[in-house]
Formats: C-alpha cells, sequence, structure tokens
C-alpha cells in the first residue's frame, strides 16, 4: 500500500489535468498522474510533424478503411491521415446516441491538448452573471475576480500570444505579442468597427508563443501544422508546457495505460480515499492512494469515473445526490457562418501559415441589444488567397491552366460562428450497463441536443456574418449552415457543475465535489454555462485555482 | 481544434466542388445513409488492398494528366507520376461504385478517342489529345450542373480532380509548380504579389 501512496492523485492527463499535476508538484505534492491511453513524448512521438505532404500516401485525406473504423471522427475535418493515431480507436471505446453526439476522444498523454484548436480567451462578468441574470439553471459560485489572478497565472505560463483590446465582453489578459492580421483582415477590421458600434475583430488570441518560453519552448514558426504535434514546442500541451515543469519537480510518477474506473469512497471519513485503476494492456487491477484526488478525464469521461464511484452509498455514483451528475451537457454550436470574396488587393499576398485567424467577440444580447433569443456568440475566420484548388470557370485545360492554378487566385474571406449553448438538465448523458468497451467497462449514452434557443441564435450567426462581410465591402457572400450534433464543437461542458448548493451542484465554488470534498474536477464539467468563448483557458485557470485551494486546505488539515 | 476558421468559414472545395470518395479537401457535409451503408460493406473487406489499376494503366494515366496539366515553364503531371498516385486513391479512397466508373471510364475515354480523332488516346497527336480532353471535360461540366448527390460521378472529373490534387500535393508540382516553405518562420500579412509569382504550396 506504501507504495502506491502519493500525495496527489491526477486523473488524466490533457489540458487541465497537466496544469493540476504541473501546480501539485510544484508545491512539493508527490504526484501520480494517470492516463488511460499510451504514452506520447514530446517531438519524438510527432511522427508526421515534419513530413512533406507528398510524404503522406494520400496527401493526408481519407480512405475508405478510416471511414470504417472511424465513424465519428469522420463526421468532421477531423479524421484525416496526418495524425489519426492522436484520435481514440473508436471500436476500443464506444458510445450510445440516444440522440447523434460527435465526441472527439484523445486517448493518450497529452490527451487533446496535443490537437486542440488552441483558441485562448477569458470569460467575464457577462458570463458569469448570466444564469442569475436570466434566471436558468444555477448561478456561478464564483466571478470574474476569483478567477482573474488565475488566468494571469495560466497565460503567463502557457504562453497566450493576443492583443489587448480593451473590450469588457473579452477581458484583456497577460499576453506575449499578438500575432498579425493580414491586409485584407485589417481593412475588415477597421470597416467594422466604422460600421458598428459595438462590433470588433480582433486577432485571434491563441496559445502559440511569440516570443521563446520557458522549457525551451521555441516560437511559432508559422508552419501551421500545430495538430500533428509541434516540434518546436510552440504551442501550448500536456508535453510542451506542464509535463516537463512537473518532471522538473522530481515529484511526478506518470502512468499510461491506466483507465481509472473508479474513486474509492471511504464512507467514515466522507473522503475520497484514492482510485482504482485498470491496466489497460495487462487488464490487472491496483489501487492507488492519495490524500487529495483531481479529476481531469475530460468533461464526459469525469462524470463517467464519478457514475461508477461509491455506488454502494449513491445508485447514481459520487456526486449524485443532486440530481445533476452527467446532466447540463454542454458545447458550443457551430457550423454556420458566412463566406465571400473580396475584390482587388492583387497585389498583395502573405508570408508564412499562421496558425491562428481572426475573431470578432460577442456583441448579441449586449450593451442594450436585444434578440429573440439569450446569449449569444462569437466568429472565428479568417481570409486569405485562393489556392490551386480553385475553380477557373473559365478554362479546361492545358499549359495555361496549370500555370494560372500555380499563381494565388481571389482575395476570399469567411467567418464560422461559436454560440453559446443553454444548461439544459434534460441534455444528459447516463451509464448504459448494457454495452461494455474492450474492457468490459459499461459505456455513456449520449442525449443531447441544441434547441429553440441555439435554433434561433444560428439565424443570427449566418446573417449578422452576411450583413458584417458585405458591409465591409466582400462580394458574392453565402450563408452556409453545415448542420451540427452536439459534441461537434469538442468543447462538451457541464456534467458535474459547480454551483453554491449542494442539492443543484455537483462542485462547490473551489470545484470540490460536495460528497468527498477531496475530490476536484477541473476540467470541462465544471462549467456552471457555457459562454461562447473557447473554454480551455478557463479549465487552466480554474485548475491552479483549485491546486491552491487544495494545498491550502491540506496544510489546515482540512482535506 | 485544428484551424476550424480554415476548415469551415473558407470552405475549400476542389474545382468549386466537393471532391469525389474520401474528400481529401473539408467539405463539411456528412455522408448520406446509402453511403453509411456503403461503409459498412467496405468495413468487412480484409487482407491487403486489391490493386484496381495495373501498371498500364498508371502510364495510360501519366499521359491524361500531362494533358491536363502539362509541362511548362514549370513540370507537368507526368513528372509527378499522377497515374501512381491515382492508383493509390481509387484502391483506397474511392468507394466500389466509383472505382467502377473510374476504370470503365478509361475504356470510355479510349472510345472518345476513337471517335474524336480515329486513333488511341496515346497514338494521339498533343494537339488531338487536348481537343479530346477539353470536349470530356465540357461534358463533365455540362453533368455537373445538374446532377444530382445520388447520381452517378463523372469519370473525367475524378481523373481530373486526381490529376490536380495529385500534382500540385506532389514534390515536383509542390516546389517548382507553387512554392513550398516548410518553415517560413515568421508570419507578414502584407508581402507584395506581382502576376507570375508562385503560389505558396500549402495555405
Amino acid at each position: 500500500m506504501e507504495k502506491n501512496t502519493y500525495d496527489a492523485i491526477v486523473i488524466g492527463s490533457g489540458i487541465s489535468g497537466g496544469m493540476a499535476a504541473k501546480e501539485l508538484t510544484e508545491k512539493g505534492l508527490k504526484t501520480i498522474m494517470l492516463e488511460r491511453g499510451r504514452n506520447v513524448e514530446h517531438i519524438k512521438d510527432y511522427v508526421n510533424a515534419n513530413k512533406a505532404p507528398w510524404e503522406l500516401e494520400h496527401r493526408g485525406g481519407k480512405t475508405q478503411q478510416m471511414i470504417a473504423d472511424y465513424p465519428v471522427l469522420g463526421r468532421d475535418y477531423t479524421l484525416n491521415e496526418a495524425n489519426l493515431n492522436f484520435w481514440v480507436n473508436e471500436k476500443d471505446s464506444p458510445y450510445v446516441e440516444v440522440k447523434p453526439f460527435d465526441w472527439f476522444r484523445g486517448y493518450q498523454v497529452g490527451g487533446r491538448s496535443l490537437m486542440w484548436g488552441r483558441q485562448s480567451y477569458r470569460w467575464s462578468d457577462y458570463d458569469f452573471e448570466a444564469n442569475a441574470k436570466d434566471g436558468i439553471a444555477v448561478d456561478w459560485p464564483i466571478r470574474y475576480k476569483d478567477l482573474a489572478p488565475w488566468y494571469s497565472h495560466a497565460e503567463k505560463f502557457a504562453g497566450i500570444s493576443g492583443n489587448r483590446d480593451g473590450l469588457p465582453q473579452l477581458p484583456d489578459g497577460d499576453f506575449m505579442p499578438p500575432m498579425e492580421m493580414n491586409v485584407v483582415e485589417k481593412d475588415v477590421a477597421a470597416r467594422i468597427r466604422k460600421n458598428y458600434k459595438d462590433r470588433h475583430m480582433v486577432i485571434g488570441r491563441t496559445a502559440n508563443i511569440t516570443r521563446p518560453h520557458k522549457n525551451g519552448r521555441i516560437n511559432c514558426q508559422y508552419r501551421n501544422k500545430c495538430w500533428l504535434g509541434c516540434p518546436f514546442g510552440a504551442y501550448f500541451s500536456t508535453q510542451s508546457a506542464t509535463l516537463p515543469a512537473a518532471v522538473a519537480t522530481g515529484n511526478l510518477t506518470l502512468r499510461p495505460f491506466s483507465i481509472v474506473t473508479k474513486i474509492l469512497y471511504d464512507k467514515d471519513t466522507k473522503r475520497a480515499k484514492g482510485v482504482e485503476v485498470l491496466d489497460a494492456e495487462t487488464n490487472q487491477t491496483y489501487e492507488y492512494y492519495a490524500k487529495v484526488i483531481f479529476l481531469n478525464a475530460s468533461a464526459l469521461n469525469s462524470a463517467w469515473v464519478l457514475m461508477n464511484s461509491a455506488t454502494d452509498i449513491w445508485d447514481g455514483g459520487l456526486g449524485s445526490s443532486s440530481g445533476e451528475l452527467g446532466h447540463n451537457v454542454m458545447d458550443h454550436h457551430f457550423r454556420a457562418g458566412a463566406h465571400g470574396e473580396m475584390p482587388g488587393y492583387e497585389d498583395k499576398y502573405v508570408y508564412g501559415r499562421r496558425a491562428n485567424g481572426i475573431y470578432i467577440p460577442r456583441y448579441r444580447n449586449l450593451f442594450g441589444d436585444k434578440r429573440d433569443y439569450i446569449r449569444g456568440f462569437g466568429y472565428q475566420g479568417s481570409a486569405g488567397r485562393e489556392g490551386w484548388s480553385r475553380e477557373i470557370p473559365e478554362m479546361s485545360i492545358g499549359g495555361e491552366y496549370k500555370d494560372a492554378l500555380s499563381e494565388p487566385g481571389n482575395w476570399t474571406m469567411g467567418i464560422t460562428g461559436f454560440g453559446e449553448t443553454l444548461p439544459y438538465h434534460d441534455n444528459k448523458i447516463t451509464l448504459d450497463k448494457t454495452k461494455k468497451d474492450k474492457w468490459g467497462l459499461p459505456v455513456l449514452a449520449m442525449d443531447a441536443t441544441i434547441r429553440d434557443n441555439e435554433q434561433k441564435m444560428r439565424i443570427d450567426m449566418m446573417a449578422d456574418a452576411q450583413e458584417m462581410l458585405e458591409k465591409a465591402g466582400l462580394k458574392n457572400v453565402k450563408t452556409y449552415n453545415n448542420g451540427y450534433n452536439m459534441g461537434g464543437g469538442i468543447h462538451e461542458m457541464g456534467t458535474a457543475r459547480m454551483g453554491r448548493d449542494p442539492k443543484t451542484s455537483v462542485l462547490n465554488g473551489y470545484n470540490q465535489v460536495w460528497d468527498a470534498p477531496n475530490v476536484y474536477v477541473t476540467d470541462g464539467a465544471a462549467m456552471t454555462s457555457a459562454a461562447c468563448q473557447n473554454p480551455s483557458l478557463t479549465y487552466l485557470a480554474m485548475t491552479a485555482r483549485a491546486v491552491d485551494h487544495a494545498f491550502g486546505e491540506l496544510k489546515k488539515m482540512n482535506l | 481544434m485544428i484551424n476550424r476558421r480554415d476548415a469551415l468559414a473558407r470552405v475549400a472545395l476542389l474545382m468549386g466542388g466537393a471532391v469525389i470518395g474520401a474528400d481529401y479537401f473539408l467539405t463539411g457535409c456528412s455522408p448520406s445513409s446509402s453511403d453509411k451503408a456503403q461503409d459498412k460493406t467496405q468495413a468487412k473487406a480484409s487482407g491487403p488492398p486489391k490493386e484496381v489499376l495495373d501498371a498500364k494503366q498508371q502510364a495510360y494515366l501519366d499521359e491524361v494528366g500531362e494533358t491536363i496539366l502539362p509541362a511548362t515553364k514549370t513540370p507537368g503531371a507526368k513528372a509527378a507520376r499522377v497515374g501512381s498516385f491515382m492508383a493509390v486513391m481509387v484502391r483506397d479512397s474511392y468507394k466500389p461504385a466509383d472505382q467502377e466508373i473510374f476504370t470503365k471510364g478509361l475504356t470510355q475515354l479510349e472510345e472518345a478517342s476513337q471517335k474524336m480523332n480515329g486513333k488511341g488516346f496515346l497514338e494521339s497527336t498533343p494537339a488531338q489529345r487536348t481537343a479530346l480532353l477539353t470536349a470530356l471535360d465540357a461534358e463533365q461540366k455540362n453533368y455537373g450542373k445538374t446532377k444530382t448527390p445520388e447520381q452517378p460521378n463523372h469519370y473525367f472529373r475524378m481523373v481530373k480532380e486526381l490529376t490536380l490534387l495529385g500534382f500540385f500535393t506532389s514534390e515536383p508540382g509542390a516546389t517548382q509548380a507553387l512554392r513550398y516553405l516548410p518553415v517560413p518562420g515568421k508570419y507578414d500579412g502584407n508581402v507584395p504579389y506581382k502576376k507570375g509569382d508562385r503560389a505558396w504550396a500549402t495555405t
């Protein structure tokens, strides 16, 4: 037992788990980080990161075999030849879709921090106060001021490049120098500013460093191949940032192939005493013990772990006494917007491939605006010149055609909305015990969908995009709505929400499970509402804050 | 994840339409129910993939590709070995129905050559080859105007698509027809451009 005993256990090694491990070990706590998948070593295991397009047999595309093997991943751009080994094996780890649900998972050390989109935005009190003001769901137990110092802490460590834009709905942070808008984006931004009082187009804030940073990380080289793993360590991932920091303390043990099947709950002390682990390779079972547990298995899997824990006391598992565990599934709905052509600028081009785009922060239902839905959406997008895949209607085949395609085409620009989804109690995940994964474990059943509020918002997401682009001088602007399933935003949230009352929430204001205060959940599961900004930076801030709290409580012997 | 703003907002489509087979580009469309049924049959297949196009057909396609994208001041499709690339893509990325259209299409192309030029494609002069493929391209474009997703694809659209994809992502295509920069090192969003400057190989 002694050799399996640590000060802290971290379940999961993605964005929030890596941060938990770093913060815990830096405070001197002996920590074991348990990861269900294989190890991925920084740089060495980024097998396609330095390949030219012609070195991939299908030039990065999909094969019918891949489509058959990855029916979920194949629903979007995510299925591709170049980083297929970063995505979960869907046959080994199935789930049930009561309603269509896109669940894009990365089961390996680093989790989805290897493939994430890196857009990093603070939330504001417009977000933290929203549920209370609208009278829906429950109030967040925290406000912006509670997280602000931890946002700074996370930004300084992760390295977030961005501009200080002075917008109340998108608070500024401790940024590295911003990336640059291109010539067309700059002009569009200026025209939007002129055309609309409360709408702004800013450069994306991204977890790509623009100057050298800690742990030997080299600034972004503008290859835009981030999701293959970056040999320069230029974007924030577990491998590039939190893991080396945690390892450097000498306090970290990393155990891959460790599926946490349950948290071991001691009903006498009303605390968790450890976890049960199933070794994914050997199928052996182990127990690990610690004073404090950080649950960072990703929103839905963290709920899964809780549902499987302490079932002798609560049928629905640890944290289910509120009746909210597994409920309030949220995501960001997207795939709706507009794109068009920008005339002129034929004498302008870009150098380098910017791993970032533009951002138009939320303006709907703010500053006096009132719509027939609540909350709002932001846009992400970019402008660029068309490449060889464009159509040249007046040409057919031959040398002139080839030479024409070898030159850049017209400038185009597109923006896509990322909209807030509301926390509906009826949007839920449950355990389906009739279906088992490769290891004989019950799987999740997804029963969640967007509803009237989101559908109304999508109409604005298209119409506003068209109007803004047209007013900014783009021609032939077309809207699109490519449809959306819950989960497709890859921003799953809400399944173990924070709150002020144990009767209506799973976690308290420091991310502690009400029913087991030495268990902290600091991934997307904790979110009480979804806002419309990309959530990962908030997970980082929340995680660092929770570790600080846990450390204080340990010292006070409260855990 | 990745650059959804690029993947979704700019909707890169080959020759203005969705790519046939397993889309290399990011169309954002989900497969229809009939596609899904076909995926299931495909999944049952096992063993090494069965070659769909033999060496002779690949050499033939090199010539067809060279007529579509010939050597100019930069290399053409034949130098990029688009024939062997097409063999890989048709074998691995096309559904069985599209594989059949493609292979039958080679016969149709040969028949069209006989009809128009009185000889096979390989026996034709460059001018005759160009005339034939220009006519076939007009035919596929015309067909595409009214084609519904359920109707079969046109073989010449497939050939042309794979020629473009195979050429511009090949080493000669990417590094000589286009400019390939593996590590740009910096970003400048406003550089001068003059007509004739080559495009970057990846956006």
